[in-house]
């Protein structure tokens, strides 16, 4: 039954754009910042660096991507448990709304900021940015909304276990920011010491960076199946955690 | 005809905390039906277990001939619904949240616009949630209680935190919303509210109800006691009001006399007394029990406590 649902999506939408830095703060700073970024290291480093290749090639588009994906997970779970303390969650549920389309239009709506946000990012670096990029863009999508489900999901469980809507955000940021920084995207994975080459090994976003990556570079995907996998798990369980122990109010 | 909603030894805990005891009552079709007692008193659990947002752990309900577990979206389709203390999308506007609630009923009997009109609300209509006043976040929640034409409504504490001249605004809506034709389910705190809008009031304290009837016959039953207030300068009133048949009580300050009794033939007697001694008055009133003394009788306290 998905009656109610394109409406509630659009609402949903229209909602976060009235928020104080919605709009702004959700699509236009993160082109701002992977514009500024993309010129200083461009021209920091020699045209030729290696390092400056590599960084601007591929890092940052990863680095963009799981920053967004991260924040719109974050930007959930707020939403999740405002909407729960307020009663509204539970006022929605006094109608013929079913539970799971009340929950679809907002990961939804979560998907469809990051891809406006992903496409004007880049049409910006299409424009501006110095060096050529061609990239599968495609297969990359395919893989950052395979990656953006799996981080949604642990989203949804951390925002069916937070108390309050006070403690979403930094409870939130808490578990998952600590994982971008052992994923790979800033060190690579192979030269962390060995406890933290252990925890890499558990984190979610290590599986994403690395496909990620993979796929942006021009990889195949049969390279990347342990990585599918692995976020797929992560959905999976996540998932079905978060459906049993959801609190509606 | 039989009732709108059957509620049979109903049962709700919290972990270790009962919230409702043992619950049975009817409401009819066509009346406003009022359930009141105290906070925590287990009114909302009770209504929201007929709603179908809850489930009792024990009793059976029946709304509209529907098992509200089995045929919660069937019910809900068919039922209006207000819950205490419920927000909005700070940031909706009125007339988004009423086109939402209107696309998500199978039914599409009310015009949305007209609804808002009715309700006062229609130069609001592009007002964002948040910035409305207490009374009008409370009608907004009338009008999507309302809008799919629902054959019952629920109303839980409507009018709690309301200034006195948005409460008689709503008590309108609802007296309303029962010429209509529709059956109304209401819990309250509110003695004058339950007095001035039910048809029916149950009583209910500790998850328990104490008793059912119309808000006169419950009066009646467990508060006949009427004072009449009257002054006077004759010398030899007093003692004349002392032997008026059903008279217990005659209290004296100044000229000001203040007359208990039983029943509603007291204040016939006093204005028989009156008239056949010829005793002037400069002051008479009444002191009729409300529900807020048949609450204090029946419990042994005061709603407000």
């Amino acid at each position: 039954m998905l009656r109610g649902l394109w409406k509630l999506t659009w609402v949903e939408i229209k909602i976060f754009l009235r928020e104080p830095l919605g709009a702004f703060g959700t699509i236009v700073i993160p082109v701002l910042v992977f514009l500024v970024v993309g010129r200083l290291v461009g021209r920091g480093l020699p045209a030729s660096s290696l390092a400056a290749d590599s960084f601007v090639q591929v890092g940052l588009p990863v680095l963009a991507s799981v920053l967004i994906a991260v924040s719109a997970v974050l930007s959930l779970v707020t939403i999740i448990s405002i909407y729960r303390e307020g009663g509204i969650l539970k006022r929605l549920r006094a109608t013929p709304l079913r539970p799971h389309t009340i929950l679809t239009a907002h990961v939804t709506v979560k998907l469809i900021l990051t891809a406006a946000t992903l496409a004007l990012l880049v049409l910006a670096g299409k424009r501006y940015y110095p060096v050529g990029v061609h990239a599968p863009l495609l297969s990359f999508t395919i893989a950052l909304l395979i990656t953006t489900w799996s981080i949604l999901s642990i989203g949804f469980l951390i925002a069916s276990i937070v108390p309050t809507a006070r403690f979403a955000q930094p409870i939130g940021a808490f578990i998952l920011y600590p994982m971008i920084g052992v994923s790979g995207l800033f060190v690579p994975v192979a030269s962390l010491p060995p406890v933290l080459r252990g925890l890499a090994r558990v984190v979610p976003l290590t599986y994403a960076v690395s496909l990620l990556e993979g796929i942006w570079k021009g990889e195949e995907w049969s390279a990347h199946m342990i990585d599918v996998a692995a976020l797929v798990l992560v959905f999976v369980v996540c998932t079905a955690l978060a459906t049993k122990v959801f609190r509606w109010e | 005809m039989p009732p709108i909603i059957q509620v049979s030894g109903v049962r709700k805990s919290y972990g270790a905390t009962v919230a409702v005891h043992e619950v049975t009552f009817e409401v009819n079709e066509g009346e406003i039906f009022g359930l009141i007692g105290p906070n925590g008193a287990g009114k909302t659990t009770t209504m929201e277990c007929i709603e179908g947002l809850r489930t009792p752990d024990r009793g059976s309900i029946s709304v509209l001939g529907l098992d509200p577990f089995k045929d919660v979206y069937k019910l809900q389709d068919r039922i209006g619904v207000q819950l205490q203390q419920a927000q909005l999308q700070k940031r909706i506007k009125v007339w988004e949240a009423v086109d939402l609630w209107v696309s998500l009923y199978q039914k599409k009997a009310i015009d949305g616009e007209r609804l808002l009109e009715q309700l006062g609300l229609t130069d609001k209509r592009g007002a964002w949630f948040m910035n409305l006043s207490g009374g009008q976040k409370q009608r907004l929640f009338i009008a999507l209680a309302l809008i799919n034409d629902p054959e019952v409504v629920f109303l839980d504490e409507l009018t709690t935190g309301l200034d006195p001249q948005s409460r008689r605004a709503i008590w309108d809506l609802v007296r309303d919303i029962r010429e209509r034709g529709k059956t109304v389910f209401l819990t309250t705190h509110l003695m004058e509210e339950a007095e001035r809008l039910c048809d029916r009031v149950a009583i209910i304290e500790h998850g328990r109800i104490i008793d059912i009837d119309r808000p006169e016959n419950l009066v009646n039953r467990h508060c006949p006691e009427r004072t009449v207030v009257l002054a006077t300068d004759n010398p030899i009133a007093e003692e004349r009001f002392r032997a008026i048949p059903g008279v217990e009580k005659v209290v004296r300050t100044d000229l000001q006399f203040s007359i208990l009794g039983r029943g509603d033939d007291l204040v016939t007697a006093v204005i028989h007394c009156l008239s056949e001694h010829g005793i002037r008055v400069t002051d008479f009133r009444t002191i009729l029990p409300n529900l807020e003394d048949v609450f204090l009788k029946l419990t042994g306290h005061s709603i407000r406590e």
